[in-house]
């Protein structure tokens, strides 16, 4: 997406620099000189993660490359009480590493050794800068893997991931990071080192790995995260059923789910998608169907001969009008890579693209799609819709034009709306990107002042002084209500010149 | 404040109550589970008048029910429409309710293919101790919005605060299972069972039952596919030349394991306790100073039953023993002459790496908590 910084109240520049220079004196004497950036030209690429259209300067970033360097950084802050943002690879969609203008950077991206490997118990101890994929990589000799699959793979890290509690495409079959993950270690905002989980099937006291998973860099810095590794399928083969109706596709979902399947993957892309993508990576879709699903199945040869004869059976009986199976592996990719191309394809038809990821009950897909399609007459925006069908998480990709800011506010307003509408049919509005900075106002929709007050808590057991990346996630009361105010007054927002995260 | 529910006013009413009065109440659904942890002796408050399925759609995978509805009652839905609870959450007794093995957050011999109780639970509705009507998660598969507090409650043993409601993910049944039965070493069943587990093949649990220095009874199930299953039971026989079990005494086995009436699990001595050890896959057998010879493993030997003496010292060494392999130990059960007022569980301050956790917790519990309603020490 193109770059569009949010306007700013103009900052004290002279209070900002004396504060950048306490800093970053302070940081000096445990940092090599590499490992700590503060001019412009160095900090401008972590001004923003990979929600690009939210962007601040940083006072600093560290790039610490030892756990006891991440612990002193953060005592350090803590004394001085100077915010910091975690940050991994920057992949995230929806602002989580957005800098904040008085605080610090610190950047994991140094932090990635793959500590160690133990084929007996399907385990691998990883620190947090490891890009996913290179886990898999790293064990694929083994005949292992790890599961969890998010379509940044190739360049998110696993200390992301854990703060993210990140999806993919398997994740209906395998899990999210959540069931991936055995044990993280990290350090907490006053620089105490902590471990949640261990290598055992539980321990003792309440379960705070669970917490910790998805807890958007709020809560403590991961410095390890031991994962589990599962065996690797022998063999994958995926179905591609045309619909000529999305409610037929939308049932046919539930109609695998309901015979007692779960596919390795199950994924749903709408007509304009298919065309998009069609034009890109030429790889024979149906593009007359109003649907198309894929769904694979894994496993042994035997296995996945069972299930793709049942699945086909399923998908027939809910009315496809064409299907087709992956004969070999490279018919398989080609199947996938409209799917896996849908993002780019966007990327051709409009200048730009919004990615929404609420999720929603399956049943209601279909009724989703349709009121998305009012939505693109009522914001004259046009919208493609590509999604993990079997866990009902949508990625509308909203297309607009970034050079125009008013459309871009359209866009928002769309995408706001769409969430909307998934709170209301039972879902929810982040399945996998995280509220971050961008849907931090959705946040008051979804969760009522008790539960936001709850989430305060859990921050403040962590991280009492609310120093660690304190603006994203979770909305504060006044938000809440400023929002409730813009909201009632309809569409145009009063004070333009604000920050309306 | 969300409904006017009576039953939940009532709820409501008892904890603002004891928060006034500065003292705790202890949850209990049916009792069953009324032995597991810590003793205390404070008010109880009764969860099964909030009782009932509230949503059940197969197809969503998903159940919601009130914590009070009967355990056997969600389990009998899901039969019907051919679903499970894929972590066998044990009962151990009839009138186990939804809220309480949640509370409990047990598990079964499924847990080692697919998760503890807490993978599965998607959202909650809870009462925290200032009486509010609090509702985390949802119902779909895929959140992240908000810290995942619905996924504390698992485990938490009624210290955090009250269950309502809860959603759980379901599995369906697998198409086919079958369970094989040989004699083996403790050593080598814990090398076998963990060398197929990371290979692509339909292990679903395993029980090992035997005194250390000689064979036992190794049990695997197999679950998955009904192609997988068939092609695997001859491929894993062979290795350890097991013979299959039929159906119904395997359906039997299983289920007993689960629910501990296996006549392994019987007839605890009046000074013996019951411990359970959670350890990490890499342990291999352990010697226990002073206990029964004969020990369970489950989950590929994460999970051992041993029985021994109930008092401290045995205890400290057991703790001991797990924490120095990574993992820790729980007296579980306990003879009728074992002083009820022992502590149960490995604290957190004798775990490596966890003093940090202790102030957190402590912090969290004050946050859902903060004049320690539900603060009955059940769980430390």
């Amino acid at each position: 997406m193109n770059a569009m910084n949010m306007v700013t109240p103009p900052p004290d520049l002279a209070a900002i620099s004396a504060l950048q220079s306490k800093l970053v004196s302070a940081l000096r004497p445990i940092l090599p000189e590499h490992a700590l950036l503060w001019e412009p030209e160095d900090t401008i690429p972590y001004e923003c993660d990979g929600l690009a259209a939210y962007k601040r300067m940083p006072l600093a970033v560290a790039l610490p490359e030892t756990e006891s360097q991440v612990a002193q950084i953060l005592k350090i802050c803590f004394d001085m009480q100077i915010p910091v943002v975690p940050r991994g690879s920057g992949t995230g969609l929806s602002g989580g590493a957005m800098p904040i203008s008085q605080g610090l950077v610190l950047s994991l991206a140094k932090l990635k050794k793959i500590v160690s490997i133990d084929p007996f118990t399907r385990t691998a101890v990883v620190q947090p800068g490891v890009r996913n994929l290179a886990i898999s990589e790293a064990v694929a000799h083994l005949g292992l893997y790890y599961a969890p699959d998010p379509s940044s793979q190739i360049a998110c890290s696993i200390g992301g991931n854990v703060n993210e509690n990140s999806g993919g495409v398997h994740c209906l079959k395998y899990g999210l990071t959540l069931h991936n993950v055995l044990r993280v270690r990290g350090v907490l905002m006053n620089g105490e080192i902590i471990e949640f989980g261990s290598l055992a099937p539980d321990s003792p006291g309440l379960d705070l790995l669970a917490i910790v998973m998805g807890s958007e860099g709020m809560l403590a810095v991961v410095t390890e995260v031991t994962v589990k590794l599962v065996a690797k399928p022998k063999l994958a083969r995926v179905i591609m059923a045309s619909f000529d109706d999305i409610e037929k596709g939308g049932n046919a979902v539930a109609a695998i789910i309901a015979a007692g399947i779960i596919p390795a993957g199950l994924e749903m892309m709408d007509k304009a998608t298919t065309r998009a993508v069609e034009e890109f990576v030429h790889a024979g879709y149906d593009l007359d169907a109003m649907a198309i699903l894929l769904c694979e199945s894994d496993g042994t040869p035997e296995e996945v001969a069972e299930e793709i004869e049942r699945m086909t059976k399923v998908l027939e009986q809910s009315g496809a009008s064409g299907i087709r199976i992956s004969k070999d592996e490279s018919e398989r990719l080609k199947f996938w890579s409209g799917r896996k191309n849908a993002f780019p394809a966007a990327g051709r038809l409009a200048p730009d693209y919004y990615c929404m990821d609420g999720t929603i009950p399956r049943r209601h897909i279909a009724t989703l799609l349709k009121r998305i399609a009012g939505m693109e007459e009522k914001y004259g925006l046009g919208c493609l819709n590509v999604f993990h069908a079997g866990d009902g998480n949508m990625h509308p990709l909203i297309l607009f034009n970034g050079a125009d800011q008013e459309e871009w506010h359209r866009a928002e307003e769309f995408g706001t709306e769409i969430l909307e509408a998934c709170v209301e049919l039972g879902g929810t509005i982040t399945g996998e990107h995280g509220v971050g900075i961008e849907k931090i106002n959705s946040m008051c929709v979804q969760f009522g002042e008790g539960e936001r007050e709850s989430f305060w808590g859990v921050k403040g057991a962590f991280d009492p002084e609310k120093l660690l990346n304190p603006d994203k996630a979770i909305p504060t009361l006044n938000r809440c209500a400023e929002y409730g105010r813009m909201r009632i007054s309809g569409g145009k927002l009063p004070h333009p010149e604000l920050d309306r995260f | 404040m969300r409904t006017s529910n009576p039953k939940i006013d009532a709820f409501q009413e008892q904890i603002l109550s004891a928060a006034k009065n500065n003292t705790s109440i202890s949850i209990e659904g049916g009792g069953t589970k009324s032995w597991y942890g810590n003793a205390n002796a404070y008010t109880k408050l009764d969860t099964r008048s909030y009782s009932g399925i509230l949503e059940y759609e197969p197809e969503e995978l998903v159940i919601t029910a009130c914590a009070g509805t009967p355990l056997k009652e969600i389990e009998a839905a899901l039969e019907e429409k051919n679903q499970v609870l894929a972590f066998e959450p044990p009962n151990f007794g009839e009138h186990a309710t939804f809220g309480g093995a949640i509370a409990a957050g047990l598990a079964g011999p499924g847990r080692i293919s697919v998760g503890n109780f807490r993978d599965f639970v998607l959202g909650a509705r809870i009462l925290n101790g200032k009486g509010q009507d609090l509702s985390f998660g949802g119902k779909v598969m895929k959140n992240v919005a908000g810290y995942d507090v619905s996924r504390l409650l698992p485990g938490s043993m009624g210290t955090l605060s009250l269950l309502l409601e809860a959603s759980v993910k379901v599995l369906p049944k697998p198409a086919a299972t079958a369970t094989l039965q040989c004699q083996i070493s403790q050593e080598k069943a814990l090398r076998i069972l963990n060398e197929w587990a990371g290979q692509p093949l339909p292990l679903s649990a395993s029980c090992w039952i035997g005194s250390a220095n000689s064979d036992g009874q190794l049990t695997i199930r197999l679950a998955g596919a009904a192609a997988a299953v068939k092609a695997a039971i001859p491929l894993m026989s062979s290795l350890v030349n097991a013979s299959e079990l039929d159906p119904s005494s395997a359906a039997l086995f299983w289920n007993d394991l689960r629910e501990q009436k296996l006549s392994v699990f019987e007839n605890l001595a009046a000074d013996q306790t019951l411990y359970r050890l959670a350890l990490p896959a890499a342990c291999g057998p352990l010697l226990i100073p002073g206990a029964a010879n004969e020990v369970i493993l489950e989950w590929h030997g994460q999970q051992r039953w041993i029985k021994a003496p109930g008092d401290e010292s045995t205890f400290a060494a057991i703790k001991q023993l797990a924490t120095s392999h990574g993992g820790h130990a729980t007296r579980f059960r306990q003879g009728v002459h074992v002083d009820p007022s022992h502590q149960r569980f490995t604290s957190l301050s004798e775990q490596a790496h966890s003093n940090a956790l202790v102030a957190v917790q402590e912090r969290l519990r004050f946050a859902f908590d903060p004049a320690g309603v539900f603060a009955t020490k059940r769980l430390p």
